[in-house]
């Protein structure tokens, strides 16, 4: 069993020559178990700790075909953020972003969550009155924002540009104060430890290969590690959501396409905050190891290629240079792609299915990492109690029946 | 990035000129009186999303800006076929 850490624990270690467990415990798989989730990302593993740690189930397998910390949740510009406009998701968001004030410390893991702040830029008037609805909306639901003018981002970001003199000049931005990153391969090693703890399996190289169902009902999945029996499976298999869903004879309303970040080699600290601008498409920020993090936006092809067209990055980085002039002559170090699963409605999926047993967590598209904590919470509760939790239910598969979308795509008119 | 053969110039242009459309071979249900919400829903949001070989449609938007379609592997982005609407696709 690992040890808790702590100043003392480290203290122990450092005399002692570092003789750390193994943090994530490499385990064979058993034959049957309460739960099994299908993906150790970072929203798999919160469910499988959450589902532990509050839902009384500790039996308890997460089937990852690579390894921990190797797929999107290691990959992605670790923005944090809540400040969505419509109710439903501004809350699934807030409820996250209340976990990540908490997570180092619940976790015993310091996954560096640094509330460093949000900007969303808008460089036209119609830009500023989506921002100016969207703040408003924010503060009646709780969620802290205010808007801010060019001339206070350039107090605050001197390196900013907001002359005139460019194509999209920056008029002003909606500020989240709460917002932030955190260390994205931390997060998905902290939540693997910490349900570890717990007695959770996590079981890395193991590729689910087929889904068992009987008479409506789930019964287990088949791995390349043997078939593994349960009556409750729940699937957060990001972008590969589709491929799962077949297994079980199931559609999904989502299409995968890939979606690209890079970042540039270490400098010393220039940029202490969050800049992302919708309108001419990029976004960055810094690392606490000191590259600038910047992200791209999506092919419209479905892929599962893990690789993107290069204009796309081309695209991102000149909107980036028109905003940070002085970051031209940056050298980048090295770009990904990650495949995202994209619902019409550039919203999730929180759901139980047709199978009975079955539950789906999908759809988040390109601004999943955000929401990790928080959709590992409301997803535990839902294949816990096989009954949504209220903040998950406005994301029920049903929705596209009934046309209850959530429509965040259009109006929320930010980059995720 | 790749290089598309549109079947109306017949010339092979960079990608950059098309735009995908979606997946191909979704028709447009011919009762859409009778048509329940499930099949709606199908209809407007359900998708194969398929991982392999896929068929689906692109538009030359920088060029004749005629829509045809693709099977293109989702897994290497090799194109396998283009043919316009209505040809046959059986070989």
């Amino acid at each position: 069993m690992q040890k808790k850490y702590s100043w003392y624990s480290l203290l122990k270690a450092g005399l002692s020559g570092q003789d750390w467990d193994q943090a994530i415990p490499l385990v064979e798989p058993k034959s049957k178990y309460d739960v099994i989730i299908v993906g150790g990302g970072g929203h798999g593993l919160a469910t499988a700790y959450y589902l532990a740690k509050e839902c009384g189930i500790t039996n308890i397998a997460v089937v990852e075909k690579g390894y921990i910390g190797g797929g999107n949740t290691a990959r992605n510009t670790t923005i944090i953020r809540s400040n969505y406009l419509r109710d439903e998701a501004s809350s699934l968001y807030e409820h996250s972003m209340k976990l990540w004030e908490g997570i180092s410390e619940d976790l015993n893991f310091n996954v560096m969550f640094s509330q460093r702040g949000v900007y969303n830029l808008g460089h036209t008037l119609q830009d500023m009155r989506d921002i100016e609805r969207r703040v408003n909306a924010n503060v009646l639901n709780g969620v802290d924002a205010h808007v801010v003018t060019a001339k206070e981002i350039k107090e605050q970001i001197p390196i900013i540009n907001t002359s005139q003199n460019t194509r999209y000049p920056i008029m002003g931005s909606s500020f989240q104060p709460r917002g932030g990153v955190a260390r994205h391969d931390g997060v998905a090693w902290g939540f693997a430890r910490a349900a570890a703890m717990l007695g959770v399996d996590i079981i890395q190289d193991c590729e689910v290969t087929g889904i068992e169902v009987e008479e409506g009902r789930v019964k287990g999945v088949n791995t390349t590690r043997g078939d593994i029996m349960a009556d409750r499976i729940g699937c957060v298999s990001a972008g590969h959501s589709s491929v799962i869903a077949k297994m079980a004879g199931l559609r999904l309303p989502v299409e995968s396409h890939p979606l690209q970040a890079f970042v540039s080699e270490a400098m010393k600290p220039v940029l202490h905050t969050v800049v992302m601008s919708n309108a001419v498409h990029g976004y960055i920020s810094q690392s606490d190891k000191g590259d600038l993090v910047i992200g791209a936006g999506i092919d419209g092809y479905s892929s599962y290629a893990q690789r993107g067209a290069s204009r796309i990055i081309e695209h991102s980085a000149a909107a980036i240079l028109e905003m940070f002039p002085i970051f031209s002559r940056v050298r980048m170090n090295r770009q990904w792609g990650g495949i995202v699963d994209v619902c019409p409605d550039a919203c999730p999926i929180i759901s139980p299915t047709k199978v009975q047993g079955l539950y789906f967590n999908c759809g988040w598209g390109t601004g999943g990492f955000k929401a990790t904590p928080g959709s590992g919470h409301v997803f535990a509760h839902t294949i816990a109690q096989d009954k949504q939790h209220p903040l998950a239910a406005p994301f029920h598969l049903d929705r596209f029946t009934t046309g209850a979308l959530i429509d965040e795509h259009g109006a929320a008119g930010v980059a995720h | 990035m790749f290089l598309i053969h549109c079947p109306y110039c017949n010339e092979e242009r960079e990608q950059e000129e098309f735009s995908p459309a979606g997946e191909a071979f979704i028709a447009r249900p011919e009762a859409p009186e009778d048509l329940s919400d499930e099949g709606w829903a199908d209809y407007v949001f359900y998708r194969t999303n398929h991982k392999g070989d896929h068929w689906e449609q692109w538009v030359h938007s920088n060029g004749c800006r005629k829509y045809f379609m693709v099977e293109r592997s989702t897994i290497t982005h090799e194109i396998l076929k283009v043919a316009a609407f209505g040809a046959d696709i059986s070989e």
